[in-house]
């Protein structure tokens, strides 16, 4: 397997070379119980070429972050605040217009259930060349000619018939694999994939990412990678941005996060895996509790009430910052020290997690 | 199967010399397929389940794992009597279930109870928490006013608030529906619990409390589960043993923590290399081995080996002669021509199994 450099752990080049940057921010959703915060001050950047996983559980905000930068949370009841820069266009402040021409073009996404993200009466073929054709004058021959070409790059076997097959005739991996060609159809520069394997047996879960991998290698796109799944992760990202209840709580590159996590919640996160490369424990580390609901969010480090850690610091909101002074990359939310988080993370020697019996500790 | 299998590791002390609770003998299920306007026609079959034999023993925990359409939710759902066997038999406790009829069927259905995929789906939105794990209590003959002490205790010991009992499932979130799933399950003191994908639609952090849960019940109550799963990482943490099937057919039955270190069929060796391991050094030092393809319609199943139009190991007899199970040390069954990390001695030594499907030839494994 080619492994991109930046995997290895050296960052990436900071400066203006960003194809994204976001800035701070903020989605809320008005509801009948009140105001949901559902994203709450996000800040990342995404440079060409890289894989960028946003991880997190249900209702961390992780999706509502990716479907913002597509404009596609927007509706009456939704506020938004902050900013994301592509390309010198805002995309939080953008126009219809504005958006539908980077939209497909420019940032493309692939959506978690193939079974309902594709139109079930019109044939694959029609729906590609749509596409195609919505963002470029092309006659319908060559359109038809670059569709059987992304099938056929997307590997689904036999391209040229199926172009005329419905949705219905494919399976749940091909028809990921459709959805995958749909969102490369116009070149985009960064695809966001929300959940794009986990509707997937593993099997076909291995397919659908080497090919993710191989796309990204030929055509230098980025990828925001939204996963819960952690294994995923380690098999594509290069960087990592965890999220709780609506805030990036750990942001490093893959290696930081899997070697030297500095959240808690990140350790419980590695913890509560369940793997198949080493000897089976005894139990399973938890994360204690539950998330909380977003509407009614704990005052200071979301985290908080579930922490084995916490003390008395945390009822203020940790600042997402650099407490590893060697890499400056690395960032978290936790009042911990790096000298204390190393002793706590140790669940047992050499594995990371949470210690349910640990008590609070102070500073 | 009525050969008692005997387990690798003796940490699990309930399953030795323990009775069988549940046996499948050649069990078969198919899905017509008809076609006709006036006059059903049958035109093909799926073959959700082709012939397997399988026996889970009291208080062992069988993990029952393949992809989707493998047929592993056909085979426990028939084994619930839900479904209906098309050849084959199925004894629970000794006693032949295969044609039992409704009111046979009641005073077992105490006994085996199951808990759904989809917490979502599996409560029924309009009760409260009361009605949903009183009613099988109450349809089993509990009084009145004994239930709601009942429901109160069901819902302490799966980690859930008792004063909850009047809320609405929508109240809760999907790792506490899933509990409230296992409390109704729980509520008749069954032998047996079916256990289909139960923590595949919840988060990685509260699968763990759930697997950790269900670990405490199976301990306390001295439980069976028959464990189904579509991937290997979950089932390890729960399972004595574990079959891997595909399209309709057990590749392997092996005890627990071998298939992991000692996969003999290439296709459980193929479900594990697709796991991916969250150990970004390993990832980048692992051979990856792909499995091309996706499994083939179970309407035609391929002949011989039904593994073989995607197994990288596959020669000629793979695909003209089916593969019996054969026996290796340990238990360790495995139905392949050319089986992985084993020995020739072990091979030499390996014997057909008795719970070989009827339709699969005689021909031994021949050493690499």
């Amino acid at each position: 397997m080619s492994v991109p450099e930046a995997a290895t752990g050296a960052p990436r080049p900071a400066g203006d070379e960003h194809l994204l940057s976001v800035h701070d921010l903020r989605v809320a959703f008005a509801t009948e119980e009140g105001v949901v915060q559902a994203v709450d001050g996000v800040s990342f950047e995404l440079a060409a070429g890289e894989v960028l996983a946003v991880v997190g559980e249900s209702g961390s905000g992780k999706s509502v972050t990716a479907m913002t930068l597509m404009g596609l949370t927007r509706s009456p009841n939704a506020s938004f605040e902050g900013t994301a820069h592509y390309k010198g266009t805002e995309l939080i402040e953008a126009s219809e217009d504005q958006l539908r021409r980077v939209r497909g073009a420019e940032i493309a996404m692939i959506f978690q259930d193939p079974m309902t993200s594709l139109n079930p009466v019109l044939k694959i073929g029609r729906q590609i060349i749509e596409q195609i054709q919505e963002h470029e004058a092309l006659p319908d021959r060559q359109a038809r000619e670059r569709a059987i070409e992304l099938l056929d790059k997307v590997g689904i076997p036999r391209a040229r018939d199926r172009l005329d097959s419905y949705p219905h005739e494919f399976s749940g991996g091909m028809r990921q694999r459709v959805m995958i060609a749909l969102a490369l159809s116009c070149d985009p520069s960064i695809l966001i994939a929300d959940e794009p394997t986990t509707a997937l047996d593993v099997t076909i879960q291995a397919q659908i990412l080497q090919r993710i991998r191989e796309l990204r290698d030929e055509t230098g796109a980025a990828v925001i990678l939204v996963t819960h799944d952690l294994g995923v992760v380690a098999d594509i990202a290069d960087r990592i941005a965890v999220m709780y209840s609506g805030r990036i709580v750990e942001q490093g590159t893959l290696d930081e996060i899997f070697y030297d996590p500095q959240h808690p919640y990140t350790w419980g996160l590695l913890g509560s895996i369940t793997r198949v490369d080493q000897p089976r424990p005894e139990r399973l580390p938890a994360i204690a509790g539950l998330p909380p609901s977003l509407a009614d969010r704990p005052e200071g480090c979301h985290f908080r009430p579930r922490c084995p850690h916490e003390f008395a610091k945390c009822i203020e909101v940790p600042p997402l910052e650099g407490r590893v002074d060697s890499r400056r990359g690395h960032l978290d939310r936790c009042w911990l020290s790096p000298e204390q988080k190393r002793e706590l993370r140790e669940v047992r020697p050499g594995e990371i997690g949470l210690d349910p019996k640990a008590g609070a500790t102070s500073r | 199967m009525s050969v008692e299998v005997p387990r690798q590791e003796a940490e699990e002390p309930t399953g030795d010399g323990a009775q069988p609770l549940v046996e499948i003998e050649h069990l078969k299920v198919f899905f017509p397929i008809k076609e006709g306007v006036f006059i059903d026609r049958e035109v093909a079959r799926v073959h959700a389940v082709n012939d397997v034999t399988l026996s889970v023993a009291e208080g062992e925990t069988v993990g029952l794992v393949g992809e989707s359409g493998c047929g592993k939710t056909t085979m426990s759902r028939t084994i619930m009597r839900l479904i209906d066997s098309t050849e084959g038999t199925i004894q629970f406790r000794g006693e032949d279930i295969t044609t039992a009829g409704r009111r046979e069927l009641a005073p077992l259905r105490r006994q085996m109870q199951m808990v759904f995929q989809d917490p979502f789906a599996s409560l029924n939105p309009r009760k409260r928490v009361v009605q949903i794990i009183g009613q099988p209590l109450r349809l089993h003959g509990t009084p009145r006013d004994e239930v709601e002490d009942r429901v109160r205790d069901l819902l302490r010991l799966v980690g859930l608030h008792p004063e909850h009992l009047n809320r609405f499932p929508h109240e809760f979130s999907g790792g506490q529906r899933q509990r409230i799933g296992v409390a109704r399950a729980l509520a008749l003191e069954p032998r047996l619990i079916v256990l289909d994908e139960p923590v595949s639609a919840l988060d990685v952090s509260v699968q763990a409390q759930i697997i950790n849960l269900l670990d405490d019940l199976q301990d306390e109550f001295r439980l069976t589960y028959l464990f189904v799963a579509h991937d290997l990482s979950v089932v390890r943490h729960v399972s004595d043993r574990i079959a891997v099937m595909y399209l309709g057919k057990l590749m392997e039955v092996s005890p627990a923590e071998e298939l992991y270190t000692k996969p003999i069929h290439p296709y459980t060796s193929a479900l594990l290399a697709a796991i991916p391991i969250p150990d970004p050094e390993r990832n980048r030092r692992r051979e990856r081995i792909v499995v091309s393809g996706e499994p083939p319609n179970p309407i035609n199943p391929p002949s011989g080996c039904v593994f073989h139009p995607r197994c990288p190991r596959a020669t000629e007899v793979c695909r003209e002669v089916e593969p019996p199970l054969v026996r290796y040390p340990n238990g360790h069954l495995a139905a392949c021509h050319h089986p992985l990390n084993v020995s020739t001695e072990e091979i030499g030594a390996a014997t057909r199994d008795e719970t070989s499907p009827l339709s699969c030839g005689d021909e031994m494994p021949s050493a690499a």
